[in-house]
């Protein structure tokens, strides 16, 4: 735990160097030094504007993180239980996951125009399907032996899932949500930045229309320090349920 | 047959595995025929591959047979484990994610039983299976051994009265594989339960059975049922009995020929040079 913490250290301290470096070099009203930066982002959060905007990319965020899990656990957890549909949904799911999802934009916004639903939608696009998957394989590859005990011990179809299949598969499930989550954030922001009137990512690219450098760097190191945290703690919750598994 | 109702019986028990993709079709076993008494202790041995497991599967009522007819307590046995049946599998089937007491307790909690009723028989369990020490770690943090240990309390305390072991002892040194075989015969004894082993090792089939059903190479069938003629009150220091000697070798030379089939080899190799 000692030696995390100083590599932690040692990983910011290098980080901040470079970034200083960087910002000595190509000049401050291009890439701001740290220290304006942190400043900013202090600023920041002491601004009710500030808060508007991260209100909006939160609820717009929460919800698509909850209809991408809850869609994306449902579903796997159903085509990992068929054989055969998860059979044909393996590679159209892979092929989804893989396209950029920008290429969809125009479509998203066709549907769902400007606004809330909009967002939610380009992210729930982004997180459902490496949920879907990692939840799918978590449950197709499940030790035979765990049904046949199911089997053994007279469970339901509905008990053996509750109590043997989703427990087992709970790790992988974790993991699918974590890397889940963070592209959903990467997806509520981009809808943001292209087409919207509020939230984070919106302030970004007023920020970038109005060459305020020092602001960009200050909102998207927010950002960085909030996904980071959350990621640290889904990270943290998955190596305690997999001490186990 | 006449006096003592058949526990288990199978006539004419068949497994064909159907051909999938660009694999032929799998003749796994049979025909083959078998009865065994309540309260019995019937080990099957067999070359690797024989399909001794597609017969423990069939007798946990876990597959059906292609053909013939398999009965216990005479209710035919068709792809759905009966109440009263218990089997301890060949591979680790501990769940990672409870407690060895958890694990243990997991039947019986299922079953809705009492938390007094179900903490006195984990708690016998766990003492009896060694794993009182450990009640409250991890599959992950046990050996081998130890969770093939969990498995067998798990089955054990739901007291089946035909209790199914494919293997149970495979990840075992031999020290402890014996001591295991006495609480095997104690548990037998102090149960009544009937109790069916698959094994690869002719020693333990020896010391721990009744009758002994040797397996010829796929498709498996029985080429000799052996007995033992030990008594009820038996236990590891069976090895050092000059009957024990008896009964592996006569075990080895059914098996000798059929192993060697198994392995691919012809019969050239059973005949040696002059």
């Amino acid at each position: 735990m000692k030696s995390r913490a100083l590599d932690t250290t040692i990983m910011v301290v290098v980080l901040l160097a470079l970034w200083q470096g960087l910002s000595a070099l190509v000049g401050e009203n291009i890439f701001s030094s740290p220290p304006a930066t942190i400043l900013r982002a202090v600023d920041l959060l002491g601004s009710r504007t500030f808060w508007g905007h991260a209100a909006s990319t939160g609820v717009a965020f929460g919800l698509a993180c909850t209809i991408a899990i809850t869609i994306g656990v449902i579903g796997g957890l159903w085509l990992g239980l068929r054989r055969f549909a998860g059979d044909v949904a393996d590679p159209i799911l892979g092929t989804l996951y893989s396209i950029p999802k920008i290429t969809l934009y125009p479509i998203i916004l066709l549907m769902f125009g400007l606004g809330l639903s909009a967002k939610v939608a380009f992210g729930v696009i982004h997180g459902i399907f490496p949920i879907a998957i990692f939840t799918m394989n978590a449950l197709r590859t499940i030790a035979p032996v765990y049904t046949k005990t199911a089997r053994m011990l007279r469970l339901s179809p509905v008990a053996t899932i509750r109590t043997i299949l989703v427990p087992a598969a709970l790790p992988e499930i974790l993991t699918g949500v974590r890397i889940g989550f963070a592209v959903t954030l990467l997806g509520t922001l981009i809808a943001e930045l292209f087409a919207s009137t509020s939230g984070i990512g919106f302030a970004l690219i007023r920020a970038a229309d109005e060459h305020n450098v020092v602001d960009i760097l200050a909102l998207t190191m927010l950002l960085f320090i909030f996904a980071a945290t959350v990621n640290a703690l889904l990270h943290h919750v998955e190596r305690r349920v997999q001490r186990h598994g | 047959m006449d006096d003592k109702a058949a526990h288990v019986s199978l006539r004419g028990i068949t497994k064909i595995f159907p051909a999938v993709g660009n694999h032929a079709a799998v003749h796994a076993l049979g025909p083959l025929d078998l009865d065994i008494v309540k309260g019995e202790f019937f080990s099957v041995v067999g070359p690797s591959g024989c399909g001794k497991s597609t017969l423990l599967d069939l007798l946990a009522g876990l597959s059906s047979a292609t053909d013939g007819t398999g009965k216990f307590n005479g209710t035919p046995l068709r792809g759905v484990v009966p109440e009263g049946i218990g089997v301890v599998f060949q591979q680790d089937a501990s769940f990672a994610w409870l407690t060895v007491r958890d694990n243990v307790a997991f039947g019986l909690r299922r079953r809705g039983k009492d938390a007094a009723e179900i903490r006195r028989r984990v708690d016998h369990a766990l003492a009896f299976m060694g794993l009182a020490g450990f009640a409250e770690a991890y599959p992950a943090q046990l050996s081998g051994g130890m969770r093939q240990r969990v498995c067998i309390a798990r089955t054990l305390v739901l007291e089946p009265e035909l209790l199914l072991l494919d293997e149970p002892f495979g990840s075992l040194d031999q020290q402890t594989r014996l001591l295991m075989g006495d609480e095997l015969l104690r548990i037998w004894r102090e149960t009544g339960a009937t109790v069916v082993l698959i094994t690869h090792s002719l020693d333990e089939a020896a010391m721990l059975s009744d009758r002994i059903g040797v397996m010829s190479a796929r498709p498996g069938r029985f080429i000799d049922i052996v007995e033992t003629e030990w008594t009820r009150e038996r236990d590891s220091r069976i090895v050092s009995d000059a009957r024990f000697g008896a009964i592996t070798g006569r075990l080895w030379t059914q098996l000798r020929e059929e192993s060697l089939r198994a392995l691919g080899h012809s019969q050239t190799i059973s005949q040696g040079q002059p």
